[in-house]
C-alpha cells in the first residue's frame, strides 16, 4: 500500500528530544521540548528571520539560524554544518525528530468551486478552511456573476491550488462540467513556478469525473478524490483535505524557495501552520470533553477555530489584523466602533494618521499608554468582526430537509444555523502578539471578553509564546509530548469569566453572589449592573460561587435562576461581569469615557497615571 | 548570536539599481544584453488572451446538449463578427426561427456537448512592457523580460499610490519644513514631478491633477485626504494600480512631517534632471516600498547596490517611527543590551538617541529606522 505523503511515519525509538520549528512569513521561530523524568517540558526557545525571500531565498537558512540560538543557549549540539543531527547521539548531542509548519510566502492560497453556493460552495469552502489554507474566491453558479465574470476572476487570481465541488453522487453533471469548462477557458496560473500546471481537487458529484478528467486532465494537475457532499445531508471533507495536504506538499511546498530541502530535513511531513493550530484545539477539545473557541489574531490576518459538540470548524479573516491590516480593521469596523473602547477623547484626524502609520511601520510598538490602549480598543473590534465571521461560516448544513414536530410549531428554524453557541461555551484560548504579550494578562481577558461576550460562566487562556502550530504537528507523531507541553507549558489559564444575560439601569441588582475560596474564606456580596469585580484566584485553584440573579436575568438555567458552579482560577482570576449582555456602552461621550475608566480601574487594566 | 536589524529606507546618491522588467505571460523580447534603454521604450511584448464569453446554445436554441452541433453554422477555431449568426434552428414555420448571434468578435474555441456551452474567445490584446528606467539591459530571461540596470541617485519613500511615471524633476517649495500649497503648482509643470515638504493638502491634489502633474512627492499627508482622493479607506497597503491622475510618494507618512532633510537636499540637488518613480507599494513579507530613481550619466565604479546592514551602530543617524516623537532624527547615542520597561509596563530592547538640539530620548528598538545611506 502506498502511503499519502502527509500521513504523519511511524517511528519506533522513544523520542526524548524533539526540535520544532514553525516558519512565519516573517519570524521562523524554534523550541526544543525534552523528556525530564516522565514528562515533556518545551526548554529553549529561539527564533531568527524567515528567509524565503530574496536576498537568501531558502527558507532553511532561517530554520537553521533559529535552532542555532536554540544550540547556544541549550549548550546541546544540534546543527553538524547545515544538517540536523538526528536521532541523539548522547545526552548533549542531536535530537531525536525535527518537525515543522509553515506559513511563509503568505500560506497555502486556494479558489474553490461548487454548484450552489451556500451548499457545496461552503462545503468546499469549510474543507480548504479546515486544512489549513486562506480561501481568496468561493465560485458558484449562483453566485450572481456573468459567466465572463467567473472566468475574468479565476484569470485574474493566482491560487496555489484550486479544490472543485459541486452536486450530490448520483445528480446532475451539468452544473459541474460548466464550472469545469470556465475553469479551463481561464487558463489559471500557479503563484509560484512558471513551467508547473495548477493543483486542481475534484470532490464533486463522482459521476462527473469523467467529463472533469476530460475537460481538465491537461490543462491543470488534476487530482480526483471522494465527493465532500455525497448526500445533501452530510458533508465528507476528510478526503478532500487530506488530499489538500498532499497536495501542498507535492505541488505548492516545492515550489517556494529551499522547501524540498526544508522537508528533507523533517522527520514528519510539514503541515500549514493553521491546520497544526487546528489539531491540537481539536485535541485539546476532544480530550477535556470541552466546547471551545480559539484565536490567532496576527499581524495581517485573524483565525479562528471553534469545537461545538465535536465539530471542528476554522475561518481565516485574511485582512483583520494588527499590523499589516490594522487599517483594514478602521475600514471594517468603522472608526465610531473603535473609539467606544478607548477611554479618552481623541480627534479623529490623529487617530487615523497613526492607525495608517502603524499600517506602513507594522513593526512598530506602542511606547505610550495611550497608544497602548488605541491598540487594544482596535483589537477588540478585530476580534469582534472575526468572530461574526467564523459564526457565518460554522453552520449546521443549509438546504437539508429537517424533520418538525408539532413542538417546533413556535420555533420554526432555518437549516444553517450557526454551531457557536456562547452559552455552551467552556473555553476560549487566545493566541497572536496582542495576546500573549500584553503587558497585564488581564488586558489579554478583558480584550477577550469584550470582544467576544462570552455568556453565563467561561474560562480564558492564552498561549504563552505561540507555540501551538509545533504541538498541533507534534501530536501527529506523539500526542503525549504534544498534550505534556501544552498543559505546562503553552496553555496560561486566565480565569473564568462569569456574564449574566440581561440588563438592568447601572446600579440595579445583577445578581446576589456567594463565593467560597479554596482556604474556606466566604465573600458574599452584590453585583450591580454595570459593574466589574475581579477576584484573585490562584492558577490550579477552584472556588465554588452561587449567583442568585434578579428576576430578568438569566445565568444559563434560566431567568432568575441560581446556579451554583466550581470556577477555575488563573493568573488573573475570577470575573463577574455585571455590564449586562448584550453589552451596551453609554452613547454619550463623557459617559462612555467615565464607564471605560471605571471598568479599567476596577479591574486594575492599566498603570495609574 | 541574534543581532537587531532595522531596515531603513535608501536615500543614496550614488548607487547602481537593476530594475526586473517581467512580462505577466510569456511574449518576445524586443532588446538584448547590452542595450541602452530609455523608460518610455518597450523592452518585450506579449499578447494577452482575449475575454472569454460562454454562450449556452442549448438554453437559447431549447435543444439538447448534444444536439448543439446540428445547430451550429460555424464550427470550432471559426472566426467570428459581432453579430454574425452562430447557430440557428430550422423550423418547419419561418416565424419560429431562432438565431443566435456572436456577442462579440473573436473565435469559437470550444464547444461542449455536456453543457450545450460555446466558448467565444476575443482577439489577444497587445501588451508592451516598457523599460520604466533610463539605463542598459544587463541580463534577458528568454520570453518573459529583462534586467535593466541604470547608476542613479535614489530615494525610497514610505507609502505611495499609483503607478510607474516619468519625468523632469520640480523643486516646488525652499524647505523641507514648507507645505505643499496649491499656489506651489503651476502649469509649466505639467508631465513633471513635483518635490513639495511636510505636506500635501486635498486642494493641492486636486490643483495637481487639474493641470496634469505626473508625480507629486512630500512629506506627509492626512488619511482622511487619501481617502477623499481614493473613494475609499484603503485598508490594505498594497497599492501602485491606482488612477487618480498622478503618481503620490510619501517620505515620512501621515500627518504634517517635514521631509528628511538629506532626502530633501538630494532631490534640490537633482531639480531639472529625469526620474522615473513608482508609487507601488506593498507592506507584508517582501516588502515593496516606492521609489523615485535619478539616473546618472556614468556608472564607473558602482557596483549593484542591495544595501545590507549589520545591525544599529552608535552615531547611526535614526528616524523615529512612532508617538509621542515621532517623524524626529535624532543620532542614535546608547545601546543598552538589557530589556528596559517602558510607559506601557512592557520589557523591551531601546536605544537612546541624541537631537539636535541636545536633548535625549529612549525609544524601543523596533520605533525607530536607520536613515541608510547615510
Amino acid at each position: 500500500m502506498t502511503r499519502s505523503s502527509s500521513t504523519p511515519p511511524v517511528i519506533d525509538y522513544p523520542l526524548n528530544v524533539i526540535v520544532a520549528t514553525d516558519c512565519g512569513s516573517t519570524t521562523t521561530k524554534a523550541i526544543l521540548i525534552e523528556k525530564v523524568g516522565d514528562e515533556y517540558r518545551q526548554t529553549y526557545r529561539g527564533e531568527a528571520p524567515t528567509t524565503v525571500e530574496a536576498p537568501f531565498e531558502d527558507v532553511t537558512r532561517g530554520v537553521l539560524n533559529a535552532i542555532a540560538e536554540i544550540e547556544e543557549l541549550s549548550k546541546r549540539k544540534i546543527l553538524d554544518g547545515e544538517k540536523i543531527i538526528t536521532p541523539c547521539r548522547d545526552a548533549r548531542t542531536g535530537v531525536d525528530i525535527y518537525i515543522s509548519t509553515s506559513s511563509a510566502g503568505g500560506g497555502l492560497q486556494m479558489m474553490v468551486t461548487g454548484v450552489v453556493q451556500n451548499m457545496t460552495g461552503e462545503s468546499a469552502q469549510r474543507a480548504a478552511l479546515g486544512a489549513g489554507a486562506i480561501v481568496i474566491d468561493v465560485l458558484a453558479s449562483n453566485d450572481g456573476r456573468l459567466p465572463h465574470e467567473k472566468i475574468e476572476r479565476i484569470r485574474s487570481m493566482r491560487p496555489d491550488m484550486i479544490l472543485m465541488s459541486g452536486g450530490t453522487d448520483g445528480g446532475a453533471v451539468t452544473h459541474v462540467a460548466e464550472m469545469a469548462e470556465y475553469i479551463a477557458a481561464a487558463e489559471p496560473r500557479p503563484r509560484f513556478g512558471v513551467t508547473y500546471k495548477l493543483p486542481l481537487i475534484y470532490a464533486g458529484n463522482k459521476d462527473a469525473q469523467p467529463q472533469v478528467r476530460r475537460i481538465l486532465g491537461e490543462k491543470t494537475a488534476l487530482e480526483v478524490t471522494e465527493n465532500i457532499r455525497p448526500v445533501l445531508e452530510r458533508e465528507n471533507l476528510a478526503p478532500a483535505r487530506n488530499k489538500i495536504h498532499d497536495l501542498f506538499l507535492e505541488h505548492v511546498m516545492q515550489q517556494a524557495p529551499g522547501y524540498k530541502k526544508l522537508i528533507e530535513m523533517t522527520g514528519a511531513p510539514i503541515m500549514p501552520t493553521p491546520a497544526a493550530v487546528g489539531l491540537i484545539m481539536e485535541t485539546i477539545a476532544r480530550r477535556e470533553h470541552l466546547n471551545l473557541i480559539g484565536v490567532d489574531i496576527g499581524g495581517a490576518t485573524t483565525d479562528v477555530f471553534s469545537v461545538f459538540d465535536g465539530v471542528f470548524n476554522r475561518t481565516v479573516s485574511a485582512n483583520l489584523g494588527m499590523s499589516y491590516s490594522i487599517s483594514n480593521v478602521l475600514a471594517e469596523a468603522g472608526l465610531a466602533n473603535i473609539m467606544r473602547w478607548v477611554p479618552f477623547t481623541i480627534d479623529e484626524q490623529t487617530l487615523r494618521n497613526r492607525i495608517k502609520n502603524k499600517m506602513i511601520r507594522p513593526t512598530t510598538i506602542p511606547q505610550t499608554l495611550d497608544e497602548l490602549q488605541i491598540e487594544h480598543a482596535i483589537s477588540r473590534e478585530a476580534l469582534r468582526l472575526a468572530l461574526i465571521h467564523h459564526k457565518s461560516l460554522a453552520t449546521g448544513l443549509k438546504g437539508i430537509q429537517q424533520e418538525r414536530t408539532i413542538s417546533d410549531v413556535f420555533e420554526q428554524q432555518t437549516s444553517g444555523r450557526t454551531l457557536i453557541d456562547m452559552l455552551t461555551l467552556n473555553l476560549i484560548v487566545g493566541s497572536g502578539g496582542i495576546l500573549s504579550h500584553a503587558p497585564r494578562r488581564i488586558q489579554s481577558m478583558l480584550m477577550m471578553v469584550d470582544a467576544y461576550e462570552p455568556l453565563g460562566c467561561t474560562m480564558l487562556s492564552v498561549d504563552s509564546i505561540f507555540m501551538m502550530p509545533h504541538l498541533g504537528v507534534l501530536s501527529t507523531i506523539n500526542e503525549q509530548a504534544a498534550t505534556d507541553v501544552f498543559v505546562r507549558d503553552c496553555m496560561i489559564y486566565l480565569g473564568t469569566c462569569i456574564a449574566p444575560i440581561g440588563q438592568g439601569k447601572e446600579g440595579d441588582l445583577c445578581a446576589d453572589y456567594e463565593i467560597v475560596f479554596p482556604d474556606g474564606r466566604l465573600v458574599k456580596d452584590q453585583l450591580a449592573f454595570g459593574e466589574l469585580r475581579l477576584f484573585a484566584l490562584e492558577p490550579g485553584m477552584k472556588a465554588n460561587i452561587t449567583l442568585r440573579p434578579a428576576k430578568s436575568v438569566n445565568l444559563g438555567t434560566g431567568a432568575g435562576a441560581a446556579m451554583t458552579r466550581e470556577v477555575m482560577g488563573g493568573a488573573v482570576g475570577l470575573l463577574l461581569d455585571g455590564r449586562g449582555r448584550p453589552l451596551q456602552l453609554p452613547a454619550e461621550q463623557s459617559a462612555r469615557v467615565a464607564a471605560l475608566k471605571k471598568w479599567f480601574n476596577a479591574v486594575g487594566l492599566y498603570p495609574q497615571g | 548570536m541574534a543581532h537587531s536589524y532595522t531596515p531603513g529606507l535608501a536615500v543614496a546618491d550614488r548607487t547602481v539599481v537593476r530594475r526586473r522588467r517581467l512580462l505577466p505571460l510569456p511574449g518576445t523580447l524586443l532588446v538584448k544584453n547590452g542595450d541602452v534603454v530609455t523608460s518610455h521604450q518597450a523592452v518585450a511584448r506579449a499578447e494577452l488572451p482575449g475575454k472569454v464569453y460562454p454562450i449556452n446554445l442549448a438554453n437559447q436554441l431549447s435543444i439538447a446538449p448534444d444536439e448543439i452541433t446540428d445547430y451550429l453554422v460555424k464550427k470550432q477555431g471559426d472566426a467570428v463578427q459581432k453579430d454574425e449568426i452562430l447557430a440557428e434552428n430550422k423550423p418547419f414555420i419561418k416565424w419560429f426561427k431562432t438565431e443566435v448571434r456572436s456577442p462579440v468578435a473573436g473565435t469559437i474555441e470550444s464547444l461542449s456537448t455536456v453543457t450545450g456551452q460555446v466558448l467565444l474567445r476575443e482577439p489577444p490584446r497587445v501588451l508592451n512592457l516598457l523599460a520604466y528606467i533610463d539605463g542598459r539591459v544587463v541580463e534577458t530571461i528568454p520570453q518573459q523580460g529583462v534586467v535593466v540596470e541604470t547608476a542613479c541617485s535614489l530615494v525610497q519613500g514610505i507609502f505611495g499610490i499609483g503607478g510607474e511615471v516619468w519625468g523632469e524633476l520640480v523643486l516646488a517649495v525652499t524647505s523641507p519644513d514648507e507645505p505643499l500649497g496649491p499656489a506651489h503648482l503651476a502649469p509649466n509643470m505639467k508631465g513633471k514631478i513635483v518635490v513639495g515638504g511636510s505636506f500635501l493638502p486635498a486642494e493641492t491634489m486636486a490643483r495637481a491633477k487639474e493641470l496634469g502633474i505626473a508625480g507629486l512627492v512630500v512629506g506627509g499627508i492626512h488619511d482622511k485626504d487619501l481617502r477623499a482622493l481614493l473613494g475609499y479607506d484603503l485598508g490594505v497597503a498594497i497599492t501602485g494600480t491606482e488612477q487618480v491622475g498622478f503618481t503620490l510618494i510619501l517620505t515620512e507618512g501621515f500627518g504634517t512631517i517635514p521631509m528628511a532633510s538629506k532626502t530633501f537636499r538630494l532631490l534640490s540637488r537633482h531639480a531639472g534632471q529625469k526620474a522615473s518613480i513608482s508609487g507601488s507599494t506593498q507592506i507584508r513579507a517582501g516588502v515593496i516600498r516606492p521609489e523615485i530613481i535619478i539616473p546618472r550619466s556614468s556608472s564607473a565604479g558602482q557596483a549593484p547596490s542591495e544595501m545590507q546592514r549589520a545591525g544599529i551602530r552608535l552615531g547611526d543617524t535614526v528616524r523615529i517611527i512612532r508617538d509621542p516623537l515621532f517623524g524626529k532624527i535624532g543620532e542614535v547615542s546608547g545601546l543598552p543590551s538589557d530589556l528596559t520597561r517602558i510607559p506601557t509596563e512592557s520589557e523591551v530592547r531601546v536605544l537612546e538617541v541624541t537631537f539636535a538640539e541636545g536633548t535625549r530620548a529612549v525609544i524601543p528598538r523596533t520605533n525607530i529606522e536607520v536613515i541608510e545611506g547615510a
